[in-house]
Order: C-alpha cells, then structure tokens, then sequence
C-alpha cells in the first residue's frame, strides 16, 4: 500500500498535526513502507479468529463507589498554559 | 570500598551491617553522575536534594532496624513516570515543564519502602524507540561503548544502572524497551506479566502493551525492586488482584527438570553470529544445571512485528489526543482552536507524528477492520502459539535482541530497521507472559548480549530462578562498563 500526499494531509487533519511540505514528503515514503510490511498479516486466513485487545483476560472489574480526595484545583490548573476564574482558558471555539 | 561498584543486594546487606549510610552512597552516585554523565547523558533531571533528604530519612529507618527489599537504596525513574513536584517529560518537548501535581503508584511504593530517588532519565519520546535517540532533549549513550546507543526507549534508565550512576532503575517495556537496553547493557531487566505492576500515574503510550519494569545488575536485585511495586492498585483497573509471591525467596538456583522450549523463529535470518553462539551456549549451560530442552516453535512470530506496529500506534493515537495545550505543557497560538491545536501538537517528535499518523490511519473510517482489526485477531493467534508452547514447556529460551548494541545514527533514518531491534522482544508484548533479560556473553566488540526467558502469566518466580541459576553458574554479570 502506498500512499498519497493528500491522503497523507488527511492524515495529519484527522491527528490536528501541522506539517511542512518536506515533513509531508518524508511521512508519506516512510509510512507506506511501514504499511507495505504490515500488510503481510492479510496473508492470514483470520475469518474464524475472534480479536483479543488485552493481554490478561479480566472482565466488568468495579470498585465501590465512595468519595475519595481528589486534586486540588490550584494542583490541576497549575500546569495550564492559560487559565481564567479556576478554569482552563482557550480561544473561543464558538463565535457569537 | 568503591560503593558504586556494589550491587543493589550488597548494598543493602552493607547498610544493614552500619558499613556505609545511605547518606555515603547517595552522595557516592551523585557524585559519580557529575563525573561521567556528561558524556553517557543517563539523567534529564537530577533531584540531588530531594536524594540527600531521603537517604537521610531512610538512615533514620535502617537505625531503627527497619528493613525493606530498597530501603536506602539510590534508585531512578525513567522520566514517563510521574514524580509530585518533580519535572516530568516523557522525553517530549510537549510536556517541557510539566510538573505531576501526584506520584505514581510505583513513586509511591518506592518513596514507602525508603529508596531514594536519584532523578529522572532520559527516554525515546513517549517511549517510542529502541535507542534513546529519538529523546527530544539529548541522546543518551552506551557506558559500555559511548558512540554506541543504550538501546530504548529505557536507554536512560539502563545506562544509569550500567554507568553506576542508581542502584536499580524503573523502566517502562511496551515493546521491548526494559528488555532490550538491558541486553545492550549488560543488565538484569524483568517485564512482567501485564498488570502485574500498577501503571497508575505513567504516561501512557500503549494502553494494553504498557508495563513498568525493573533493571538491576544481577537478578537479585530486579527481584528486589520488583517486590516493592509488584501488586494490585484499584486505581489502575487492569491491575492484577493475584498475591504477589516472594520472589528473593523464590531464588533457589535449582533449575533441576526445568523444561526449557527453544523456538526456531528466534533463531532465523539478521541474527548476529556471536549472539547465536552466546544464546546456544547459555541453553547448553542451563542443561547442565539440570534443566531439559526441547524444539518449540511459535508459529505466528512473523506476524507479531505488523501487528504491533497497528495495534501500539493505535492505542498511541488515541492516548496523545490529549496533548492539546490545554490543561499542560507548551501552546502554540494558531489563527483559530484548531490551528492552535495543530500547531501545538507540531511540537511531538518526528517518530511520535509517524506513530500517531500511522495509528490515525489504522482506526480511520473503512481502514479499522483491514487494519486494526485484522492485528487484534493476530493478537489471538500470538496468545494461542504461546498457550500451546506453556503447554509442554516452563520457559521459552531466545535471544533478546538480534544484534548487539548499534552505532547512533546508524538507524535513525530507517524506522523498518529501528523497529526490527525489537523482533524477539515484542510477542511478549501481545502475549500474556513475562519475560526477562540477562546478561550471556560479549561479541568480538566486547558488547554485551541478552538471553531471554519468557515466562507464562504470572510466572515471574519461575523466570527469575531459571535466570538466577544461569547467573550463578557464570560470571557475564559480573563485568562493569568500562566507564
């Protein structure tokens, strides 16, 4: 499988990664050597196999449901790049 | 004496004894990491006062008669571990100045059994990489050979052991990254079964794959250190309830009717002569003390790599969405929410952008099934082939990595033949076993070489005693780095 530059672009819009031109070229030859490897598992007849997505089988795992201390706010905005009023602040998404 | 050529177990039976204080041999390490780590670059940040004030409250413990498996012992953590007040980067230039408002469940257990921390060390970012090389700060280099990598992503960790700059180290193996740096190392690494250590408060990188690990210089002590942060945590729920066994205790050295299983796979095409010899003679050398071996194979090893590489991207993907220059680290102000967050997001690393891109394809619309979905049921086939082999056999004997440790630069360009470094390391990774490297031999360079033992689930005692026998019996360990 080889990819395209624009399916590269699209890409790095769904991940929200800004690329350069050059970064664009080197990531669309190194991802479609990665995936021409890859691609060697559709040598498996897999039809009949059912996925595992976790390596110790454990299942609907619960704790009780009791209050326990948390951060503090001061503690959870203090690595914010911008807060206002105890909040995390960002441009705005919406404009009136 | 020189205290930092001790081991972690012959320093504890020193401070026990009143030989030295922990106070001595934390200011002994520190002293030796502004000595040499300008040139190895084990450490990215370095908590000498922090250090000095736990090793004096841990001399106030061992006055009192207190013993555990670390206290007073220097250790360090890889910098993906979260540290309270302590820089925290994960080797990424997106959490520069990060500083984790709470410790780890492992920082916790440690801080409890009075190891002093050291500092923090340097990792592929994210922990995507085999050789430390892909740090955005600095690449750390091999004690053993400084034009050489330390392998990684736990290259900072395991330079730091090897260098005698810590005691024992914590890394973190996803797909290899304790057990391959330790084979480069010539160090002790253990990756346990998954969920046998608590990941609470660790950056994550691949959710299902991501395990804390040990490194010592002998087995002992990666015994040691696993007996302190082995456990259930209800706060990490993939945790493993399971008791966890005495593991020192565990160190028998008798390996008699051991039955070991020898799988060609690991033995094919790119596999370095003297790593071949080194590994053969080792399985040679653990029949002698008793155990049987047989031919195993693990059919499905060759489809491990490319389901890794769908399955760990995968999971990394959706895990790095939270790097959006929110709620931490650096913001890069774009013309509106979204160009702020992709121009954020352009501080990650060039094999972090190649990971998450590569895991955003996998899941992405009319792709998810071809890809990711076809790796999980390759996952099933992995687990099977391993089911089966723990059906006939204790332990799995391999080489840990093909090639012994590589020149910097050397693969940076390539990531196929980077990703290749960890062939033999990562079907632990999809399985549910464990598995451990330790040091057999040096090739004609004088580079150290790894012998793997896998293990079933939960069978890190067993593990560690099959590997412990091997130690006894031969002197590998017992070399330093010439640094």
């Amino acid at each position: 499988m080889s990819l395209s530059e624009s399916e590269v672009a699209r890409i790095a819009h769904l991940a929200r990664l800004a690329l350069t031109e050059a970064e664009l070229v080197a990531y669309q030859n190194q991802l479609s050597a990665v995936l021409a490897h890859v691609e060697m598992i559709g040598q498996l007849d897999l039809r009949d196999v059912l996925p595992t997505t976790h390596a110790v089988r454990r299942e609907n795992v619960v704790r009780d449901d009791v209050v326990r201390p948390s951060l503090d706010p001061a503690d959870a905005l203090f690595n914010a790049p911008e807060t206002a009023e105890g909040q995390f602040r960002l441009q705005a998404i919406l404009e009136e | 004496m020189d205290l930092s050529a001790l081991t972690l177990t012959e320093l504890r039976r020193a401070l026990r004894a009143g030989e030295t204080t922990s106070v001595a041999v934390t200011q002994a390490m520190l002293d030796r990491i502004v000595a040499v780590d300008n040139d190895v670059r084990s450490y990215l940040t370095v908590t000498d006062e922090l250090a000095l004030e736990q090793a004096a409250a841990a001399d106030a413990r061992l006055a009192r008669g207190e013993e555990t498996p670390v206290l007073g012992v220097p250790v360090a953590l890889k910098d993906i571990i979260c540290t309270a007040g302590v820089e925290t980067t994960a080797g990424s230039k997106i959490l520069e100045g990060y500083t984790p408002p709470y410790d780890a469940f492992v920082t916790r257990r440690l801080a409890a059994a009075g190891a002093v921390l050291l500092g923090k060390t340097n990792t592929d970012e994210f922990a995507m990489g085999s050789s430390t090389e892909n740090s955005a700060y600095f690449p750390t280099r091999n004690p053993w050979d400084l034009d050489r990598v330390p392998g990684g992503s736990s290259g900072g960790s395991a330079a730091a052991v090897a260098g005698r700059m810590a005691y024992a180290a914590l890394g973190t193996d996803t797909g290899g990254s304790v057990r391959q740096p330790a084979s480069f190392c010539n160090l002790v690494g253990l990756r346990p079964t998954y969920g046998r250590v608590s990941r609470w408060g660790v950056i994550a990188f691949a959710s299902s794959l991501d395990q804390i690990s040990p490194f010592g210089r002998t087995v002992a002590d990666c015994a040691a250190l696993l007996q302190v942060v082995a456990g259930h945590d209800p706060r990490d729920s993939t945790s493993l309830p399971e008791p966890v066994p005495d593991y020192e205790a565990a160190l028998t050295g008798d390996i008699a009717g051991l039955r070991i299983g020898v799988p060609a796979e690991y033995f094919g095409e790119g596999l370095q002569p003297a790593v071949r010899e080194a590994v053969g003679n080792a399985i040679d050398e653990l029949v002698a003390l008793g155990a049987s071996v047989e031919a195993i194979s693990l059919p499905h090893t060759p489809y491990a790599l490319p389901a890794y590489y769908l399955i760990a991207p995968a999971e990394a993907s959706a895990n790095l969405a939270r790097y959006d220059g929110v709620r931490f680290g650096p913001r890069v102000v774009g013309a509106d929410v979204i160009d702020t967050l992709k121009q954020t997001r352009a501080l990650f690393g060039p094999e972090v952008k190649r990971r998450i891109m590569l895991g955003t394809y996998a899941l992405s619309a009319g792709y998810y099934d071809a890809y990711y979905g076809q790796a999980l049921k390759v996952r099933t086939l992995i687990q099977r082939d391993f089911a089966a082999a723990f059906a006939r056999v204790d332990v799995i004997a391999t080489p840990t990595s093909p090639t012994t440790a590589f020149r910097l630069g050397e693969r940076a360009d390539d990531p196929l033949s980077m990703y290749l470094a960890d062939i033999y390391t990562l079907p632990v990774n999809l399985s549910a076993g464990c598995g451990l490297s330790l040091p057999c031999g040096f090739d004609e360079a004088g580079l150290p070489i790894g012998l793997q033992l896998i293990g079933d689930t939960l069978a890190e005692a067993t593990v560690l005693n099959a590997a412990y026998a091997y130690e006894q019996a031969t002197a590998w360990h017992r070399h330093l780095a010439p640094i």
